[in-house]
């Protein structure tokens, strides 16, 4: 394992925080209309970074590319088809769209943006302290931009105070990204931890396997003198290195639907419809999980209060999913396991290697999450709602609200993908046969499956305790896979770089 | 309990009937990778004793790769393999496709080499059969009518829960058990259930595998000197082994997409030439005598070591054991297949695919190797075939499911289950 000092100068601000006081964002999906002004523009775009300045900014952008952008761009083809396979095809090509769940209502020929709809060259992200966005878009958005850019569709945001549009308090937990290449990944995980290694997340760095993801790397020669040398391959230079793939999904939230849905099923009750859809989410709606907290730290959850209160927590001593439904969003998102089932020793390691290990139901079900972990970036949109307003039947001519959904991570395939095919969407979860996520799940009918749409909760007395026929909360309503590359990388593909 | 076989017919494709072949097969699809049970040609779903079956050309993309160690491309035939999965004997199962479907599989065999049009077709499908090397069967004597009448079962007992949510409200779980004992036998005594005996396993499957337990360990122990020295050679061979893990190509990755993600479970089949040399070629046949009698012996309920997500799986050896081909029946999508399989069974994966040209490089034959993730799985893509036509008989069910069902009907079959059994099982349905 290359230990290697991330040189947060290069990295764009957003892989390593949140501009959480930042609460005005918007988002510019772009077409190239002219490349060479483009070009000039991305050169002096003022992109923030990953450095942390005192005090902190009161304004940030950033800058992502999809494939046909860096295309467009002029980025050279050979350079081009040596990024990763996924971001290549993009997210709307139909083997995809299946482990997806990207089919029915959410199928892309109905999106607003992206695929067939139409694929956005660029996005540019703008965030601003309260006041301040409309002047920053104003300032940025000039003569030379529109001379560059066609605007496909703006993205406006809303701040619900970290809280997500149902009404739960969102944004807890986070992978801790060991950025300094203190942990060994290629040492067995046996309890969850937090942590992750750096190429989890950016190009160019030790992944969990201690090995590198796809990204094109280029000989050394004057078009690429401004990258850093590639790490795993001498004497070339890496376009990848400090950049990430993000995934950027809008989604739009029936919340109103959720909320009648759950008081119904409640028959009206608000404790009994609180205690409901905490199940769904498996946390209450202020955050607090539904499994009691450990005792001991976790590595990578901090040890503040509220992180001891809200997400030193594993699923380890609710293994029966009665203090938090398997089904629940939070357990399929994140089931905060290891590398082995019940934290064996070194014995019952080898045994269990060999297939000798615990044989319940429901045992060494899961992939060991740190190969599947996210860094969620998303900002809500739309007006608010509490729960007891969405009671009401929606006025006309009602905003649309939700989330756009934004993550990054180093190899989509195996990170996010994963995360959304095998244990969001999938039916089968955990052991489980007649359910997709209870709040993002698409209800799709499968051959041979008897029902999509319930939610299992058990229960100690034996029986699971089941909720029938919940329609589709979530549908997504435009999506794009981009590349959010280093400053060096930016200005490699602005300044024609391997073209 | 009536064993699982398996049976692989292989014959080389009439060079000009290649294209009539692939329309042939795309005909009994109702679309690229979604079988019609009930096609024409070979109408699966009658057969009541088949698992999965499937069609596939052999189309090697791989040739090429030998030149690595200076060998000149090979030529093999083109070959259409017809393989699946039975419960019983696999020659009474081939004959019985012959009875039922003998125009389709004459339509289809006659673009392959030496088919006579009149001749014997059962004849014919066994002189052209292929042994498995190894394979693995997710749950040993697990028929397809066990499979049906346990996933009918399951579903009876939901519906009935699910129309009557009430009325187990406050019930302990060994009331609970005892009631839907209760309503299962009225279903069945009404004939709206079906839960089959198991059928007592044949003498001669008792035999055969008394045989394998015992004399298998022998075999293996004698040659295990020889296996060491391979394996000391294979060590010293391996440093310099060239690795051809590149990028698969995009518009063949793509081709392989579209077959896949459209039940809950997948096929996958890949097929690639042994490394050079007696010795590869001994130590792999060693490996997989191995596997084979894990498979056989150990790993017959539901777990192959730790991966559950395997239906049925086999290696095949073609040419005279210079390629190998993998089949297997697995549930979800092959990126998770092939993250279980790296993260759960490395090392059985590397000690059997390492003797493949180019795969990555291994260390000692059982570590690293798939370890090189991204390496790994553009090796498996760039190996992995289409296969045009695939069967499962029970779609929308997991290899997990089935032992969930079965795991309920265990559990039926109690007269009293202690009180935390029957709160296992209760929590089940």
């Amino acid at each position: 394992m290359m230990k290697a000092e991330v040189d947060f100068g290069d990295v764009q601000g957003l892989a390593r925080f949140g501009f959480g006081r930042l609460t005005q964002a918007s988002y510019a999906l772009l077409r190239i209309r002219n490349v060479a002004a483009a070009r000039a523009w991305l050169r002096s775009a003022p992109i923030t970074t990953s450095v942390t300045l005192q005090p902190p900014p009161s304004t940030a952008m950033q800058v992502a590319f999809t494939a046909a952008g860096l295309k467009a761009l002029g980025v050279a083809p050979a350079v081009l088809a040596a990024f990763a396979p996924d971001f290549l095809s993009g997210m709307t090509e139909p083997s995809r769209s299946r482990r997806l769940g990207d089919t029915g209502h959410n199928a892309p020929s109905g999106w607003e943006w992206g695929g067939p709809v139409g694929v956005p060259h660029l996005v540019v992200m703008f965030y601003a302290a309260p006041g301040g966005l409309d002047a920053l878009v104003r300032e940025t958005t000039g003569g030379a931009w529109k001379e560059a850019f066609e605007v496909l569709r703006w993205l406006g945001t809303a701040d619900l105070d970290e809280h997500e549009p149902f009404g739960f308090a969102d944004g807890i937990s986070q992978p801790h990204i060991d950025w300094t290449g203190q942990r060994d990944p290629r040492r067995a995980q046996v309890a969850y931890s937090n942590v992750v290694a750096p190429g989890e997340l950016l190009l160019g760095y030790g992944n969990e396997y201690a090995k590198f993801t796809d990204r094109p790397v280029v000989e050394a020669d004057a078009a690429s003198a401004g990258l850093l040398p590639a790490v795993d391959a001498p004497g070339k230079r890496d376009v990848g290195r400090n950049g990430t793939y993000l995934v950027m999904r809008q989604l739009r939230q029936d919340v109103r639907g959720f909320w009648q849905f759950v008081y119904r099923q409640a028959d009206g009750d608000p404790a009994k419809a609180e205690k409901l859809a905490a199940a769904m989410v498996g946390r209450t709606r202020a955050g607090d999980p539904l499994v009691p907290v450990e005792d001991e730290e976790i590595p990578g959850i901090g040890a503040s209060d509220k992180e001891a209160r809200q997400n030193r927590f594993t699923y380890d001593k609710d293994p029966a999913g009665i203090g938090c439904p398997f089904g629940a969003h939070l357990r399929r998102a994140n089931p905060r396991n290891g590398d082995y089932p019940g934290r064996p020793s070194w014995v019952f390691r080898l045994l269990t290697l060999l297939g000798f290990g615990p044989r319940g139901f429901r045992d060494d079900l899961m992939s060991s999450v740190r190969f599947h972990r996210i860094l969620r970036r998303g900002r809500e949109f739309g007006p608010g709602l509490s729960p007891e307003d969405a009671l009401a039947s929606a006025p006309p001519n009602e905003p649309e609200r939700g989330l756009h959904f934004i993550c990054l991570n180093a190899n989509i395939s195996r990170q996010f993908e994963f995360l959304q095919n095998a244990w969001i969407m999938s039916t089968k979860f955990s052991g489980l046969s007649g359910e997709s996520d209870p709040l993002v799940g698409n209800r799709e009918r499968i051959e041979g499956c008897p029902a999509t749409d319930e939610f299992v909760m058990p229960q100690d007395g034996g029986l699971c305790r089941r909720v029938s026929g919940i329609p589709q909360f979530v549908t997504v309503r435009g999506g794009e896979y981009f590349f959010l590359p280093g400053l060096r990388a930016l200005r490699y593909f602005a300044g024609a770089g391997g073209a | 309990m009536t064993p699982q076989s398996s049976f692989m017919v292989l014959a080389p494709v009439a060079p000009a009937r290649e294209a009539e072949l692939r329309g042939l097969l795309a005909g009994m699809n109702e679309a690229p990778g979604r079988v019609n049970p009930r096609n024409t040609l070979v109408p699966f779903a009658q057969f009541g004793t088949l698992h999965v079956a499937r069609f596939l050309i052999l189309d090697d993309k791989t040739l090429d790769d030998g030149q690595v160690y200076g060998l000149p491309r090979p030529t093999y035939p083109l070959y259409l393999a017809f393989l699946g999965d039975v419960d019983g004997d696999a020659d009474e199962f081939l004959q019985e496709v012959a009875r039922r479907a003998p125009e389709g599989l004459r339509t289809v065999f006659a673009c392959c080499e030496g088919f006579a049009a009149n001749g014997d077709l059962v004849g014919w499908m066994k002189r052209h059969s292929v042994p498995s090397a190894a394979e693995y069967v997710n749950w040993r004597g697990r028929t397809v009518r066990r499979v049906r009448e346990e996933a009918a079962l399951h579903d009876a007992l939901h519906r009935h829960l699910r129309s009557r949510p009430e009325t187990f409200d406050g019930a302990n779980p060994r009331e609970v058990h005892a009631a839907l004992r209760r309503f299962v036998q009225d279903e069945t005594s009404a004939g709206r259930l079906t839960l089959s005996a198991e059928a007592a396993t044949p003498l001669r499957a008792k035999i055969a595998n008394l045989a394998n337990l015992l004399g298998m360990p022998v075999v293996l122990l004698v040659a295990s000197p020889a296996f060491v020295l391979a394996l000391l050679r294979a060590r010293a061979l391996e440093r310099a082994d060239p690795v051809l893990c590149d990028r698969c190509d995009p518009a063949y990755s793509d081709q392989l997409a579209l077959l896949e993600d459209y039940d809950v479970s997948n096929q996958f089949s890949a097929m690639g030439s042994v490394k050079p040399g007696l010795l590869r070629r001994w130590l792999v046949k060693y490996v997989l005598w191995v596997i084979a009698y894990g498979a056989r012996h150990i790993y017959t309920r539901g777990r192959l070591a730790r991966v559950r997500s395997i239906h049925f799986a086999r290696w095949v050896y073609l040419d005279g054991g210079r390629r190998i081909i993998f089949f297997s029946n697995y549930d979800g999508s092959l990126e998770s297949y092939m993250d279980d399989f790296i993260n759960k069974v490395g090392f059985g994966l590397n000690v059997v695919f390492s003797n493949g040209i180019g795969y990555p490089r291994t260390n000692w034959l059982v570590l690293d190797g798939c370890a090189d993730e991204r390496s790994f799985k553009e090796y498996l893509r760039r190996h992995q075939l289409p296969t045009q036509v695939w069967y499962k008989a029970y779609p929308g069910l997991t290899a997990i499911d089935l032992e969930r069902n079965s795991r309920i009907r265990k559990g039926l079959e109690s007269n009293s289950l202690a009180e935390r059994e029957a709160r296992e099982w209760a929590a089940l349905i």
